[in-house]
């Protein structure tokens, strides 16, 4: 054996990786959005001002050295209220997007692994909840259940999972059709042993992508909602309710829209490029040559 | 004049991972009404070839070097693509050779058999549909004037492959390229298919470029021949002089690992007998010539014993699909895969299961190893029934009867490693008590099917097709089966390597004791490697016998079609047809 | 072609009734009723209102005679707005966001189909960069965000338009003008997408082999695969502008079926609520069948039959 072959070999991980590293657009994402996240998780202790200290005092000043992003109708520093509102809008975004990951994964893959009736009876479930109005029934249910902050993500997550059991079930059908598949049952393995070991790592791929592709997407449904006054309730803040705040304001005191608008802007966009980073990295048939 | 002339052609690929050189510096030349034939093995070069000469080389990865292609007084090579485009589909068609993708499916086909005639002479569509009519005739499809408003996936291959030679031909064109028009196609139609290309060749006077990796092919249709190796001819010349001389060591070696019909080898001589590959740094290969043994060692006679019972028996084995019309009524039809079939098979020996794409054999196989349910029949193995076993009770059974795919590509997972996926099998039935055991017999597994044992850290697609082959024979024996069913097992390779893995199948089975089912579409190679064949058409076993006799003198008119079907390639056949 | 319309249209009535169903029960297990902000009403005389409206029943009771009246077609009346029926209310407004809607995909088609097309063509140059980068923008900013800026720059800047209101022609402009951005962001990444992948298809090919210029490949032979994805997405995301235009109607004031429904969610109007759910998901199961008929125009080998 040479030293050559030593190397342990190139796992399809790796290859994906590198074609990543080298597409600078997913790379320059990938960074912003962490440095986004950072700050927000620790900027919001080194500053001096808390999110919810109202100085009358100080109300609607533009940005100075003092507070760096400026005041809003109550005082408080807005860049405090950016960040720790970044806090909750990044948490809703993440958690929802695993609660609908989750569930997702679960129904497409039982779905699509065990076919025939249970297949049929399963996917036409998703069917119908796909043919109500969505956002509607969000709405119904922040109505009627008070406003509480679990409800939010669980409800927004409860929406996003029909899409991604779809993806699932779709990429589940076709490989197990495929040959390696048949292979794993004429060796004998079991259902559990070829779900999770042969079927799941090879759709993880697909799933990742949508998986941040919907952070994105529940960001912006909950900056709806905040909206139509049913997103996050005071005390807390996130993105989107600044930023219905701020456009109210807009032609008078435009950096109260500015400042949250770049933040959660810069985040969706950074996910999504990082969406597409990912696709073209785990596909290499798809659109770049 | 030649109406052709290509001179050191040099198409390189420049990949992130280093230069790729597809074609090396090739020169050949092509007479009117002329038929060359281009062969060689994946790899070779020889699309690439072609595709520059049209100019439908990708050009960020790909680019001409150096060459010239000099045609009716200009250099395709130098000129730009208006002009090329002017020449595209009027003076030089191309046809491909996966008809169904090559078509377009979304657009009928009387659309798409008159474009070349609007495109190149401004014809109106009413002027044109007549001629696409009279064309489709011409290629043999009947009603066409009904057809022709068809879709592509109403047709089927050959059909498809005829509206293709149609489409190409419809300009009257100087030159027809081919590039691998019969691949896709059963051996029948294939043969259909080259018999319609010599009619409309002689018949309409066009020049053919034909390229292939079957020999077998080109030694019925081509002229002259040259032989590409790694982006180099490496043999030019008549047909015959080639068939009856061939000088380069490669050609030797690709003309003798072909599985005869009238050859009685036990082991196939490869391309490595006659040639050593030896890559030196700077991206060149030399090669070197050697000098084959070809000494063939006994055949291995096997007998029957007096009273032995066949390891295998399959009697009228049906097995039925549904296709379901909607999702609250049943099944209201079914597809007969498999419609009855009975054979035996002892131990030791091989049934080859012959037949066309369709017939059966494929599900056969997946039936006798309850990876597709059986509607009817019974298949007995040792002494066990097995048709209406459960899954979970198939599972001791699954360590002496395994299978081996056809796509090596498709039949292994990905994320596994090599050592991965040949200790699982082992690990799932208890086969060995520690980590370092399963390793040691994973390493004596891969050197058994002639791997390295440094292979086990490294993932499947690191390797070639017929690596992969060897690592899927390696997984199917980890679990020491005594039966295996070869599922096409080398249709999807090179003629190179076919060779190879048909003489370490046939060597296993000789050290271990192997009972084979082997499953092909090429009588060649079945009778290369079977001791009885049964030919399945339409899920029925329409003869069953032994190999030799069988060949010797066909009794049923569909066996004695394929077998006529067979391109002819003895030099005597040549000889006949060239005069 | 009518009788697959037919069968999927009746298939659609057990879905809408399992619908009514699920909504009817979900909007009743909230808290609270619909007269329940009211100043304060007397006990009595809110009892005698709610037996007027029928809402002293058992809760099956409800449900049976609801759903009585539904198959009739009769969706009641509505709790909040006195005097009105469901289906009066619905009919003078859906109108409204239907032309909303309407225009909206009007824009988004035929800016994001060109810019697309546009991208796909010259891949990977700036155009297509440009575009993508558009496209993107599009994407990420939402609409409560676009109308505002929108208004700011069109209307009290330029002056160009009111920012309110539905009456005269310009007054539609911003509105759909902010949907549709949005919406032709979509389309612009899903047709570039679309069309690249047809591109890299092998009859793609066999067209350059015979000749045709990039134009005739792009428009006859690339673009009826290209544009599945696009037709894919626009059934449900026309049903989406429909359901969605609640944002638009509320920063711009138009009398659209959206702001209804959301006044009506908050304030219990439990009729209205059923009756604008089942609305939308009649809505979007037309969009669906109308979807899978070009879907099967577009590709022949999809057509059942």
């Amino acid at each position: 054996m040479t030293a050559a072959d030593q190397t342990p070999g190139a796992s399809l991980w790796r290859d994906a990786w590198r074609r990543l590293s080298r597409n600078r657009l997913a790379v320059a994402s990938g960074v912003a959005f962490i440095l986004v996240t950072l700050l927000c998780v620790v900027g919001p202790f080194v500053t001096s001002y808390t999110a919810n200290h109202a100085d009358l005092k100080s109300s609607y000043q533009p940005p100075s050295t003092n507070h760096w992003f400026g005041t809003d109708h109550l005082g408080r520093d807005l860049f405090v209220r950016t960040l720790s509102g970044g806090r909750i809008s990044l948490a809703v975004g993440i958690l929802a997007t695993a609660v609908s990951l989750v569930i997702g994964v679960a129904w497409g893959s039982i779905a699509g692994y065990f076919g025939g009736r249970l297949d049929s009876v399963m996917m036409r479930f998703v069917d119908i909840l796909y043919s109500l109005p969505f956002v509607i029934m969000v709405i119904l249910l922040m109505v009627w259940f008070e406003r509480n902050f679990l409800l939010l993500f669980a409800a927004i997550g409860l929406v996003e999972w029909l899409t991604m059991a779809r993806i699932v079930r779709g990429q589940v059908v076709s490989l197990k059709n495929t040959e390696f598949v048949e292979a794993a049952r004429a060796l004998g393995y079991s259902r559990l042993r070829i779900i999770f070991r042969h079927l799941l790592p090879n759709v993880i791929g697909p799933v990742i992508i949508y998986a941040t592709l919907t952070v994105p997407a529940v960001m912006l449904l909950e900056a709806v909602l905040s909206f139509l006054g049913l997103g996050v309730q005071a005390p807390m803040s996130s993105w989107g309710l600044l930023i219905n705040e701020g456009a109210e304001k807009i032609d008078v005191y435009p950096w109260l829209l500015a400042f949250p608008a770049v933040f959660f802007s810069l985040t969706l966009f950074s996910l999504n490029f990082i969406g597409d980073g990912l696709r073209d990295a785990l596909d290499p048939k798809s659109s770049k040559d | 004049m030649p109406l052709l002339e290509v001179d050191n052609l040099k198409t390189w690929f420049h990949t992130r991972d280093g230069v790729v050189r597809a074609v090396d510096g090739i020169s050949f030349t092509l007479e009117k009404g002329q038929i060359l034939g281009i062969v060689g093995e994946s790899g070779s070069g020889k699309s690439v070839t072609v595709h520059s000469l049209m100019g439908l080389v990708p050009s960020p990865p790909g680019r001409l070097e150096s060459g010239t292609a000099q045609f009716d007084g200009s250099d395709l090579l130098q000129s730009a693509q208006r002009e090329l485009r002017t020449l595209r589909g009027k003076r030089i068609a191309m046809i491909f050779q996966d008809p169904m993708t090559s078509l377009n499916p979304y657009l009928r086909i009387s659309e798409q058999l008159i474009e070349p005639l609007v495109i190149h002479e401004d014809a109106s569509r009413e002027a044109a549909m007549p001629r696409a009519i009279e064309m489709l005739e011409k290629v043999g499809i009947h009603d066409a004037a009904e057809r022709v408003h068809s879709y592509p996936h109403e047709f089927s291959g050959g059909m498809r492959q005829r509206v293709m030679i149609a489409m190409a031909l419809i300009t009257n064109p100087e030159i027809l390229i081919a590039d691998e028009p019969t691949t896709a196609l059963d051996v029948t139609v294939q043969a259909q298919i080259l018999r319609l290309l010599k009619e409309l060749q002689t018949d309409l006077g066009v020049s053919v470029i034909f390229i292939t990796h079957d020999l077998g092919v080109v030694a019925e249709i081509a002229d002259n021949i040259a032989v590409m190796f790694r982006g180099k001819i490496v043999e030019q010349g008549s047909v015959l002089s080639i068939f009856e001389n061939p000088k380069h060591p490669y050609t030797k070696g690709l003309l003798a690992c072909r599985p005869r019909l009238d050859s009685t080898f036990t082991i196939l001589p490869t391309v490595a007998d006659y040639l050593e590959i030896i890559e030196t740094g700077d991206g060149e290969t030399e090669l070197l010539e050697k000098e084959p043994d070809l000494v063939q060692p006994e055949p291995e006679k096997k007998v029957v014993g007096e009273n032995e019972e066949s390891l295998l028996e399959v009697r009228d084995l049906s097995v039925h699909f549904p296709v379901h019309k909607s999702l609250w009524r049943g099944a209201s039809e079914s597809v007969k895969a498999v419609d009855g079939i009975s054979f035996k098979i002892y131990k030791g020996h091989t049934l080859g299961l012959v037949g066309e794409s369709g017939c059966g054999k494929t599900t056969t196989g997946r039936a006798i190893l309850k990876l597709v349910e059986p509607t009817a029949g019974e298949i007995r193995f040792d002494r066990d029934y097995l048709q209406h076993l459960p899954p979970e009770a198939m599972l001791p059974y699954r360590k002496r009867m395994q299978i081996i795919f056809q796509d090596p590509y498709a039949s292994l997972n990905a994320r596994l490693t090599l050592e991965q996926t040949i200790t699982e099998p082992m690990h799932v039935h208890g086969l060995a008590h520690s980590h370092a055991e399963r390793r040691d017999r994973a390493v004596a597994l891969l050197e058994e099917v002639g791997l390295e044992a440094a292979f086990l850290r490294r993932y499947p697609h690191e390797f070639s097709g017929g690596q992969r082959q060897r690592l899927c024979v390696a997984r199917a024996l980890a679990l020491e089966p005594e039966f295996i069913v070869c599922d096409e097992a080398v249709s999807a390779m090179d003629v190179s390597v076919q060779a190879q893995v048909l003489n370490l199948l046939k060597e296993l089975q000789s050290r271990r004791g192997l009972t084979y089912i082997f499953i092909s579409h090429d009588l060649s190679v079945v009778k290369f490697m079977a001791d009885t064949m049964a030919v399945m058409r339409a899920g029925k076993i329409v003869e069953h016998g032994e190999s030799e006799a069988i060949y010797a003198n066909p009794r049923d008119e569909y066996t004695q079609q394929l077998i006529e079907a067979i391109p002819r390639d003895s030099v005597e056949s040549i000889r006949q047809r060239v005069g | 072609m009518g009788r697959y319309v037919v069968k999927r249209l009746l298939q659609a009535i057990p879905v809408l009734l399992v619908i009514a169903t699920l909504t009817f029960f979900m909007v009743r297990l909230a808290p609270g009723g619909p007269f329940d902000e009211e100043k304060k009403v007397p006990k009595e005389i809110k009892e005698r209102i709610e037996k007027h409206y029928g809402l002293d029943q058992p809760l099956w009771k409800q449900y049976l005679s609801y759903m009585g009246n539904l198959v009739q077609g009769d969706l009641g009346p509505s709790f909040k707005y006195a005097g009105w029926t469901v289906a009066e209310l619905i009919g003078s407004s859906a109108p409204v966001s239907l032309m909303l809607g309407l225009l909206a995909m009007l824009i988004a088609l035929s800016i994001g189909l060109p810019a697309g097309l546009i991208a796909a063509l010259y891949k990977n140059s700036p155009v297509d960069y440009f575009a993508m980068s558009g496209a993107m923008i599009g994407i990420c900013l939402p609409t409560f965000v676009m109308g505002p800026l929108l208004i700011l720059g069109f209307s009290s800047g330029m002056g160009w338009f009111a920012p309110l209101g539905w009456y005269t022609w310009s007054d539609m402009v911003l509105p759909s003008l902010t949907l549709g951005l949005y919406y032709a962001a979509y389309v612009a990444r899903l047709t570039r997408g679309g069309m690249l992948e047809v591109l890299s298809q092998d009859f793609i090919r066999t067209a350059r082999a015979k000749g045709a210029s990039e134009r005739r490949v792009m428009l006859k032979h690339a673009l009826k695969g290209g544009l599945l994805p696009v037709v894919a997405f626009i059934g449900p995301a026309f049903a989406g502008i429909i359901s969605g235009s609640f944002i638009i109607e509320t920063i711009f004031f138009i009398p659209g079926l959206g702001r209804f429904f959301v006044t009506s969610a908050l304030n219990r109007d439990y009729t209205m609520v059923l009756g604008t759910v089942l609305f939308y998901a009649l809505l979007i199961i037309v969009m669906n069948i109308i979807v899978d008929l070009v879907q099967a125009w577009l590709n022949p080998r999809t057509r059942l039959e």
